[in-house]
């Protein structure tokens, strides 16, 4: 029985969501006495992919992403390694491929997963739904049984492995698609997916510029920023910042809401944040239902004086 | 240049979900079904090519007869004909809707395939791509911005903290992401003109398939709950912003460990 991962590399090191999926791989791996393998498209995976427990790595040479070229390289490495489990880090490109990747292989697949476990010869996942408003629980038949992870919700786990065994896998060169340009985001912003603290404003903010109040408090923290659907749609920030049902679901660590005040599509997309810290002046703001911090008050007073706080706190 | 827009008919997003008797099922008792949001981008987007470019928008959906009113809506808003595959989808997964709709799309004339980037609910974010694979077309996801031209397509795809500019060849499946566009409401004009517009409809053995294909045919439902009640922690005043400040980053310090 093998467990494969696709595994990302970003800056000659392997992808949080990758070393997560890898993390949890390994444990399933364990607990169906098999054995736990890699796949990349770049040789630099394989200190990393060893370092949390991959005894293979199977690398094509297929360059950047492309979904059919990298459909048909993880196609021939699920053969090569005749493997039961396959597991997608919930990136862009791991969305993209796996359903893709399930298609043509007749298999089935679970999304945005937050629980993984082998019982009884098959792969069950729990994934919310409704954004969260409810948990579904699922058994995939069939091999190989795919799932692609929420990122942050597996602990990324080191198990001082080895250098895996490389092995080459071939990836053909054609497609019916080509990136013409890549343009990255001149903000440099951390994305609220990855992020382990998010900073969220929401219309309590009266108005799109006073966003800087939530992105300084960010920056000081180390944080991403977020935002309710009302500021996205009033056009105050950029949808990728929105979290919830519209937006994406999200459990950092910490997660800091000021001026939101919590409607039921927001709630839904992060309450499964682990600490969450709320800021409104309505103290019967739903928000504050969910919240283990609530600080009722003015938010245009407190969050500049927690910036400076914070930075203090850094300082020391 | 002629689209198929494939709709999901969810429950509104205000909806408080409730288990149903069985536990694996939500209780849709008074539940209100709206055209999944995303999907708003994908009509949105094919109406327009058709008004710069002519040609058909078909709307297509799969599921119980209450599907004909997402149709009956996306009509209203400029679609010009509509396909309703009838079944129970409740019980199918992903792959074995996009078996459903990809053999309903090979009975439509079309170019481009648009989906949204997910139906809103179960959030799988799965068809579109089994779909592209099945016909054997190229997919571009999440897409903001799309740009049609001599039989080729230049998208947008948002990935994180980036934008690729991705060409492809016609036909291809584009999914949708919100900003794409402003979706339009439908006209009082248009919904009259809707009225006019007969649904096809055709079952799953009409094209071919078997129930056995399309329901529990590798991801089954075990279980599904709500999740555990969160009561709220402490509630403290602000009136004094530097204390509130501190308590904050105390909090943040010692019980999430995130300083």
């Amino acid at each position: 029985m093998t467990v494969l991962v696709f595994c990302e590399v970003l800056d000659g090191k392997l992808k949080k969501a990758s070393r997560e999926a890898l993390s949890i791989g390994r444990k399933l791996a364990e607990a169906a006495g098999g054995d736990l393998a890699a796949f990349a498209t770049d040789r630099a995976a394989a200190d990393d992919s060893g370092r949390y427990g991959a005894k293979k790595l199977y690398v094509a040479d297929a360059g950047a992403y492309n979904t059919e070229t990298y459909t048909a390289a993880m196609q021939a490495a699920i053969t090569a390694s005749s493997a039961t489990v396959v597991l997608f880090g919930g990136t862009s490109n791991g969305r993209d491929l796996a359903p893709r990747l399930a298609a043509r292989l007749n298999a089935g697949v679970a999304s945005d997963v937050d629980r993984l476990e082998w019982t009884d010869g098959k792969l069950r996942a729990r994934r919310p739904v409704y954004s969260g408003k409810a948990f579904a629980t699922v058994e995939i038949s069939g091999t190989p049984a795919i799932a692609t992870t929420r990122i942050n919700a597996f602990p990324a786990e080191e198990s001082g492995g080895g250098a895996p065994e490389v092995v080459e896998v071939s990836a053909p060169s054609d497609s019916k698609t080509k990136v013409v340009e890549t343009k990255v985001s001149e903000a440099d912003e951390l994305s609220i997916v990855e992020a382990d603290i998010i900073v969220s404003g929401g219309r309590g903010l009266k108005e799109g510029a006073n966003f800087s109040i939530i992105r300084d408090l960010a920056h000081a923290i180390g944080g991403a920023v977020g935002a309710s659907r009302a500021t996205v749609d009033a056009g105050w920030i950029d949808h990728q910042h929105q979290v919830g049902q519209t937006g994406r679901v999200v459990s950092p660590n910490l997660y800091i809401a000021a001026g939101v005040s919590g409607a039921i599509q927001h709630l839904a997309g992060m309450s499964t944040s682990k600490h969450i810290v709320a800021i409104n002046k309505d103290p019967e703001a739903p928000i504050f239902r969910i919240a283990d911090l609530g600080v009722v008050g003015d938010l245009f007073t407190i969050v500049p004086a927690l910036t400076e706080e914070v930075k203090k706190a850094k300082a020391h | 240049m002629n689209s198929v827009v494939c709709i999901a008919q969810v429950p509104d997003t205000e909806t408080r979900i409730k288990i149903g008797g069985d536990g694996r099922h939500i209780d849709d008792t008074g539940i209100k079904y709206i055209v999944s949001p995303y999907d708003e981008y994908a009509l949105e987007e094919a109406i327009r090519l058709k008004e710069k470019q002519g040609g058909d928008v078909t709307v297509l959906a799969f599921g119980p007869d209450r599907v004909q009113q997402a149709l009956r809506e996306s009509l209203a808003r400029g679609a010009t004909k509509a396909l309703h595959v009838k079944g129970e989808s409740a019980d199918a997964d992903s792959l074995g809707i996009a078996k459903v709709l990809a053999a309903a799309i090979k009975t439509i004339p079309h170019d481009l395939v648009f989906f949204g980037k997910q139906g809103v609910g179960t959030d799988n974010s799965l068809v579109g791509p089994m779909v592209a694979e099945i016909l054997g077309y190229p997919q571009v996801n999440v897409v903001t911005h799309l740009e049609v031209a001599d039989g080729k397509i230049t998208a947008h795809r948002e990935i994180e903290g980036a934008e690729e500019i991705i060409e492809a060849s016609t036909p291809a499946v584009i999914t949708a992401q919100k900003g794409m566009n402003e979706p339009r409401y439908a006209s009082l004009k248009g919904i009259m003109a809707a009225k006019k517009i007969a649904i096809d409809s055709k079952s799953v053995s009409d094209l071919g398939l078997a129930d056995s294909d399309i329901v529990n045919q590798r991801v089954t439902v075990v279980s599904l709950e709500l999740p555990p009640e969160k009561s709220g922690g402490r509630k403290i005043d602000g009136a004094d912003p530097a204390a509130a400040a501190k308590e904050i980053v105390r909090y943040m310090k010692e019980e999430a460990k995130a300083l």
